[in-house]
């Protein structure tokens, strides 16, 4: 029985770029927190997307509550590491230190795993914390998510001693446990990414302990027709009656019949897509649709409806 | 969400020698980079320009991707490919219809091989270049330290340029927290080389921590990671170190390359906000370093019928007489009440589309105050999978 996806603790978001990562992630935050869980959404990308999500400034590596029982806060491993050195040390070092910025270069560029550990660590902290009900991370897309959920592995193997070493255990706990952390890959319903969704199944389950908790495809085209209804349309297609019906609503027809032209063939090659998606995903894994939103943008209005559909979807 | 106040002004005035067209910008340049954030389609769209240049202009035409995308392969009528450059059939174009007056090369970035070639070139003999290929730290590092994908994607064309072997050279670049990455790449590399740290990782253990156990970034390193990893990293850099000449000089022939007046930068965007908050970042990112924007595609545009104001009054009537329509409408096309259903969904669909196209429109006006060049790609309902569909793409932006 796999567990319901917001009674989680910590979901980590991908998927290819251009998805529809963040909106998702956002949502998904936003819901939970309108059901009543103190939820906390960090993003880890440095590009400050997620604060247009809610319509607030930009966010920072101090969370803050972006509504009743919602924060939001974005990663800076500086930041990261001086909170963790603080915490950790309990000594104050890191107010002698001045500019941590060299060292952390460092440690950072030069220590394999390190940066990672310092972005997934925190919001396992928090985790560990029991700060909060949910924790959402918008994490890195398809093709760096393993590096960074592989991280502590990466770090036993490669570190004998150490603080960095030392923590690694309990992380390892958290993550490998599939009642409080999943992994949530986005998909839109064309070529690439349901193929980098699939390919990053198979290789979350080699290379990292994490479970899959759910696959959502996002963008999803609405079905104009039934099948009769696509015959009555192919003859409404014709010059002979788009003549007949421009005459008679007093406008030209023609853009409008290409445009529904235009999403039945969208539609009917994305399915393509789409079905291969649910074909190949492992047997039981939670889909998700989230319908494509006709919309003026992507603010809060769309989190909201998002979040909306995503309710549906979970059966709330 | 899209704010392009501060761009405006930067972007009003044409620089000489305008190029006018994407057709133009190819045959004048022998590098052009495609930039934008991932998932807008800069694998595609890099690989359509290139394949018309073959096709119109002629000579030798690379295209250089990251992106091991099977069906970019399959259209191209290979089985795939890798980081040796290879030909695209002839036969490909015959079945497209086409006769190329020039040929299509393709390689795809492998950055773990790229560096293993790098470190052949580079190390001072055979011991040294063994002990590295085989240290167990090498492997992470060069997937992870100093954005190696970026830098190695720009060492790679730097060589394939020098190499002379073609005319033309058509990028896509690596998907990057931050587009900028890249263009930072070399030089970073080159400062990595020659910073304080890594001479500071490379001077003798002994020494290091008598001179600087008290300095407290040691101290920090040290109960972070300890002081064995410290060592098999400092032994890994010793290693490396000795590369330094050949890095630090390749590194500075990337840069310059990157600045020459025979490269350009095509920016790719599709019309939503982040993609483009991105594209504007890029263009700006572009002209504080002096380095040429030649064009901006947009893609997955919305067809620019779905603005006919006509269309949208017309759309509107369908909805709102539908069942008085269909009753008009010569029997012969389906009972009445499914052929209002139909009329009902098509005019809904319309609007619906348009709220889009409009939204698109506005920021492409907003875009396109910029560059010199600007071309839209519509949306292809259907997925490219043969020559012809790229061609078909290319010659959307080639006028």
């Amino acid at each position: 029985m796999p567990v319901d996806l917001l009674n989680r603790k910590l979901l980590f978001v991908t998927g290819k770029g251009g998805v529809g990562k963040t909106t998702i992630a956002a949502s998904l935050a936003l819901l939970a927190a309108q059901h009543g869980q103190r939820t906390l959404v960090g993003e880890i990308d440095a590009k400050g997307n997620l604060a247009d999500f809610f319509e607030i400034g930009p966010t920072s590596f101090k969370e803050r509550e972006v509504s009743p029982g919602l924060f939001a806060m974005s990663m800076d491993t500086e930041e990261s590491l001086k909170e963790y050195l603080r915490l950790q040390l309990k000594i104050p070092m890191v107010a002698r230190m001045g500019p941590l910025a060299r060292t952390f270069d460092f440690v950072a560029n030069a220590a394999p795993g390190v940066k990672e550990i310092l972005t997934i660590g925190k919001f396992l902290w928090e985790v560990r914390q029991r700060s909060y009900d949910l924790v959402v991370v918008d994490a890195v897309a398809t093709g760096h998510i393993t590096g960074q959920l592989a991280a502590p592995q990466a770090i036993q193997e490669l570190v004998q001693v150490g603080l960095v070493r030392d923590q690694t255990g309990w992380m390892l706990d958290i993550l490998g446990d599939p009642a409080q952390t999943g992994v949530v890959i986005v998909a839109a319903p064309e070529e690439m990414p349901v193929n980098e969704t699939l390919e990053l199944v198979d290789k979350l389950a080699a290379e990292t302990v994490v479970d899959l908790a759910a696959v959502v495809a996002n963008r999803v085209l609405p079905e104009l027709f039934s099948r009769g209804e696509e015959a009555v349309f192919d003859k409404l297609n014709a010059t002979a009656n788009e003549q007949v019906l421009s005459k008679a609503v007093g406008g030209p027809v023609r853009p409008i019949l290409d445009g529904a032209q235009l999403a039945v063939t969208l539609r009917r090659t994305r399915s393509v897509h789409l079905a291969r998606l649910r074909e190949e995903l492992p047997e039981g894994t939670p889909l998700l649709y989230v319908p494509y939103l006709f919309q003026r943008s992507h603010g809060a209005r769309a989190t909201h409806q998002v979040a909306a559909h995503l309710a549906e979807e979970l059966g709330f | 969400m899209v704010s392009t106040s501060n761009l405006a002004t930067s972007r009003n005035k044409k620089q000489a020698g305008s190029t006018g067209s994407i057709e133009q910008l190819l045959a004048a340049k022998e590098i052009v980079i495609h930039c934008g954030s991932g998932g807008v389609g800069k694998t595609t769209t890099a690989a359509a320009a290139a394949a018309m240049a073959a096709v119109h202009h002629g000579g030798k035409v690379l295209v250089l991707t990251v992106d091991p995308a099977r069906r970019l392969a399959n259209a191209l009528g290979l089985e795939a490919f890798g980081n040796v450059e290879t030909q695209v059939p002839p036969a490909a174009f015959a079945e497209a219809g086409v006769e190329p007056r020039g040929e299509l090369w393709v390689a795809m970035l492998d950055t773990k091989q790229s560096w293993d070639d790098l470190v052949h070139r580079h190390a001072p003999d055979p011991a040294t270049r063994d002990a590295i290929l085989a240290n167990p730290l090498y492997k992470n590092i060069t997937g992870r330290f100093v954005q190696s994908h970026d830098y190695i994607a720009m060492e790679r064309l730097y060589e394939i340029h020098a190499s002379g072997t073609y005319d033309l050279i058509v990028v896509d670049t690596p998907p990057t927290r931050n587009a900028i990455d890249f263009l930072e790449a070399p030089e970073r590399m080159a400062d990595f080389f020659s910073s304080r740290l890594l001479r500071w990782l490379t001077v003798p253990a002994r020494s290091r921590v008598l001179s600087l156990a008290s300095k407290p970034f040691y101290l920090v390193a040290d109960r972070i990671l300890g002081s064995k990893f410290l060592e098999d990293i400092a032994e890994f850099f010793l290693l490396f170190q000795t590369m330094y000449d050949g890095f630090v000089d390749r590194a500075e022939a990337v840069t310059r390359t990157l600045a020459d007046k025979r490269t350009t930068f095509v920016v790719v965007s599709t019309l939503e906000s982040a993609p483009v908050r991105e594209a504007e970042f890029f263009i700006d990112a572009l002209e504080e370093r002096g380095l040429h924007l030649g064009a901006v595609v947009l893609n997955k545009v919305l067809p620019t019928w779905f603005l006919d104001k006509g269309a949208t009054g017309a759309a509107k009537a369908l909805c709102a007489r539908a069942d008085q329509l269909a009753a008009e409408l010569p029997p012969k096309l389906g009972p009445p009440d499914q052929v209002a259903r139909v009329l009902r969904e098509v005019g809904e669909s319309f609007l619906n589309f348009q709220v889009v196209a409009k939204r698109e429109a506005e920021i492409r006006v907003e875009l396109s105050a910029a560059p010199e060049v600007i071309a839209s790609v519509p949306y292809f309902a259907r997925d490219i999978t043969d020559l012809a569909g790229l061609l078909e793409l290319g010659q959307q932006i080639w006028r």
